[in-house]
């Protein structure tokens, strides 16, 4: 188990880190990103869990619902985003 | 499975969703990059469930299908129209889930810990009704006009300090209301074209919710992903701000909107806006440009578009969010696919800001099969005004009103705009001449180089395309 101040120092050195990786995306792809970024922030459904094996059953369970939907819905729908910018007929075609 | 396992887990989670991230600022590999995200979502979350061991817990197994279920349904009956409001309200459970945990570990930890649960737990909450309001008003069941009370910066703030007070004072129950009430008044308060910063602002909100949650509870990969979310809705937030000129500072505050003087500012009120508007291109080396039009008969009219669209070689599209309103885009690739058969070269000009999300013209654009390539940034096609045939407007109105570098003391004074006015003609199929969302007056319309095709863009497009059969 990490210290409170050790993941206060994690925070702040990944928000930098994600900055910098993040400034390199064109603003063409802002709307996926964001929702990418948006099904990314569902990973709590990991604090969801771990209070679910702490005993708060209910909260855990409405949690882990919430931040599911975040999840799934949030990275199909970046799928089906990402899936419609095609190149030009004739040029070679996305993977 | 004990912790250190946990953590080398943790690290290589972390490590592939910045390469999902990374992969994510090319086209070509931008899809890889989302599957790459998903897949190490999904890896840590079935290791957290061994380690918890919580694969037995009958509980937990139909709480994580509903919720799957549930977001599949959502992503699968979605329209791409619809995107804004979806990705708000999906923002919005994230940061419920993120207050839930953190009230969950109010009690648990150190100073530190607690401090981290009561701020998780009021910005998950704030980012949930913030969120709950801005979905309801994208998706038009509240009203898109901003709602703005007496006094509302002095609630709005004093909503904040309370929450801030409580949180200090670690007094949940407080900070779940002042919390809670805060997202709605700062939300209600914000119009149609202030989306976007809002949307950007409250997705960052969201990750900072989880990221701090982390904190709460010591879980190393919620608190890194977490900062990671917060840092790209704050970069977003910031690009947003840029394209709006607005300050991050005064973002933060609340001051997303326009003033209420200004918004009232319908068609022509103001003679004296409307002049000042129509007169400012004339000081910026544009002489007798901006004369009033001389009436034209519809026929002359036609023959005028005729002529300029079927000699036009380079034409650029300038859409809006009125092409997103009339569902205009199948239009708009229509007469491209026209004009590119007459062998002109065309392309689009998209404003950061036009529409209600960042990038919301280029994924209704992309959905219409126009290629990518076609779409080009502000910055990089601005100069290319000045040496294209003709500009087809479509529902674009703040994003291109040359007031903007004229106007000073409006709203959108010092705002970045499409340099539209340098082009020697100009069709506007916009829905009318009424002022766009910033209640500028556009001096565009009054150019002797515009075109003005009011109406619904659809029949507009229509139109225009009838003229080149």
């Amino acid at each position: 188990m990490m210290a409170a101040w050790q993941l206060c120092v994690l925070f702040v050195v990944s928000a930098v880190v994600g900055y910098f990786l993040i400034s390199q995306v064109p603003s063409l792809l802002h709307t996926p990103l964001m929702s990418g970024m948006n099904a990314l922030s569902g990973i709590t459904v990991l604090g969801a869990l771990a209070a679910a094996a702490t005993g708060h059953q209910c909260l855990a369970f409405a949690a882990i619902i919430l931040a599911m939907v975040n999840v799934v819905g949030g990275f199909w729908v970046t799928d089906l985003m990402l899936k419609m910018f095609k190149k030009e007929k004739g040029a070679a075609h996305d993977e | 499975m004990n912790d250190t396992v946990y953590l080398i887990i943790g690290i290589l989670t972390v490590l592939a969703v910045l390469a999902g991230i990374s992969a994510m600022s090319r086209v070509r590999s931008a899809r890889a990059g989302n599957a790459i995200g998903a897949i190490a979502v999904a890896v840590v979350l079935v290791v957290t469930l061994c380690k918890h061991e919580l694969l037995g817990q009958p509980m937990v197994l139909v709480a994580l299908i509903v919720g799957t279920g549930l977001g599949a349904f959502g992503a699968l009956r979605v329209k791409m129209i619809q995107m804004p409001q979806f990705v708000a309200l999906l923002n919005g459970l994230g940061g419920l889930a993120s207050a839930l945990v953190a009230y969950g570990s109010l009690n648990v930890g150190g100073g530190l810990e607690k401090y981290a649960s009561q701020i998780a737990l009021a910005v998950g909450l704030l980012t949930a009704s913030g969120s709950a309001v801005a979905a309801g008003k994208l998706a038009r069941m509240l009203p898109q006009r901003p709602v703005i009370l007496k006094g509302h910066s002095v609630i709005v703030g004093g909503l904040l300090l309370l929450t801030v007070i409580a949180i200090i004072a670690k007094a949940s129950t407080l900070v779940v209301i002042a919390s809670l009430l805060f997202g709605v008044f700062f939300s209600i308060r914000v119009g149609g074209a202030d989306m976007p910063i809002t949307i950007s602002l409250l997705n960052s909100l969201s990750g900072v919710a989880g990221g701090v949650a982390g904190i709460a509870i010591g879980d190393p990969v919620l608190t890194c992903i977490g900062g990671v979310v917060g840092a790209s809705g704050l970069l977003l937030t910031q690009i947003m701000g840029r394209a709006m000129n607005r300050s991050l500072a005064n973002i933060l505050l609340g001051r997303t909107t326009v003033t209420a003087s200004a918004k009232g500012a319908h068609a022509k009120p103001e003679a004296a806006a409307s002049a000042e508007a129509a007169e400012a291109p004339a000081a910026d080396n544009a002489p007798a440009e901006a004369e009033p039009v001389a009436p034209m008969s519809a026929e002359d009219r036609s023959a005028l578009l005729k002529e300029i669209l079927s000699a036009a070689k380079d034409v650029i599209i300038v859409p809006g969010y009125g092409m997103a309103l009339a569902q205009a885009q199948a239009s708009v690739k229509k007469l491209a696919d026209t004009l590119t058969a007459r062998g002109a070269k065309v392309r689009y000009a998209i404003h950061p800001v036009a529409g209600r999300m960042p990038g919301h013209m280029n994924v209704l654009l992309c959905e219409v099969d126009v290629p990518y390539e076609q779409l080009f940034e502000l910055d990089d096609i601005n100069s290319d005004f000045a040496t294209c045939d003709v500009v087809v407007v479509v529902g674009a109105n703040d994003t291109i009103n040359p007031a903007a570098n004229t106007a000073e003391g409006t709203p959108i004074y010092g705002m970045p705009v499409l340099a539209v006015g340098d082009a020697p003609h100009t069709i506007v199929c916009n829905l009318d001449d009424s002022p766009g969302y910033a209640g500028v007056p556009n001096s565009l319309y009054q150019s002797s180089k515009s075109l003005l095709m009011f109406g619904d863009a659809k029949a507009t497009l229509a139109e225009l395309l009838d003229l080149l059969k």
